[in-house]
């Protein structure tokens, strides 16, 4: 069964042409694999749909310009996992 | 149509917001200061316009959408087609579509016919950025309600 990552990973490799052996779960979208802010909503667009939920992109935006969180919470390739899975488990609360 | 204000619908004919889909109509002016260029003694209209009226007809609702509440940049065309000329005179449909509504952005499918034929089409990516001003909002209020879109019921 695959995991979220596995999923995320397969969306980011597909959508910015990236090989999937270079996205681990420790990759930094941004800083890491390089992904600029017009591919990322590319890349929360198939994940808007392949997890049938809205990332909260703004939120976090917001969040970080505050700095009231870090990059590395929500684009750090398992902690955005973890964010996907917590969105998951909240909508099916 | 006013090409060269970029001022591309002539009127919308349906806002469905239960669909997500706008409907709007223009007309190609007979003259304009852009067929000067394009093309001398062959005025032909731009197919980088045809893309600019799916992303007003487009860009329109995902403003309903969000309730006035920002401007839809345009960020991104994919699978943008043309496949007509399309010449001065010539009356033009566009239907809109929003197709995904994300967070701070959205995604859009658009159409052009021209005589019932397919002129173009493409899915459309916008951002949704702050409006620079309050005036700007206003002004955007009152375009709107110069092309029969029905701002006021969806203005937050």
């Amino acid at each position: 069964m695959s995991t979220t990552f596995d999923k995320v990973a397969e969306i980011i490799a597909e959508t910015c042409d990236i090989p999937r052996e270079n996205i681990k779960p420790e990759s930094h979208a941004i800083n890491d694999l390089e992904i600029d802010s017009l591919d990322f909503l590319d890349i929360a667009f198939a994940i808007d749909k392949a997890f049938n939920i809205k990332l909260p992109l703004e939120q976090w935006t917001q969040e970080v310009n505050d700095g009231k969180a870090t990059t590395e919470q929500y684009f750090v390739l398992k902690n955005l996992s973890e964010r996907i899975d917590e969105l998951i488990a909240a909508k099916g609360a | 149509m006013r090409l060269e204000y970029f001022q591309m619908i002539d009127r919308f004919v349906e806002v469905n917001i239960g669909e997500r889909l706008t409907r709007a109509v223009c007309t190609v002016p007979l003259q304009s200061p852009v067929f000067e260029g394009h093309f001398p003694g062959y005025p032909l209209m731009p197919g980088v316009l045809l893309i600019e009226c799916m992303a007003q007809t487009t860009g329109w609702l995902v403003s309903a959408l969000t309730g006035f509440t920002g401007l839809p940049a345009l960020a991104g065309v994919k699978e943008g087609k043309l496949r007509t000329a399309v010449f001065p005179g010539d009356q033009l449909e566009f239907e809109g579509r929003v197709v995904h509504e994300g967070s701070g952005y959205a995604i859009g499918e658009s159409k052009g016919w021209c005589k019932g034929a397919v002129v173009c089409d493409a899915t459309l990516t916008y951002r949704i950025v702050p409006y620079p001003s309050p005036h700007f909002r206003t002004a955007l209020s009152e375009w709107a309600e110069r092309i029969d879109f029905p701002v006021k019921e969806f203005i937050r």
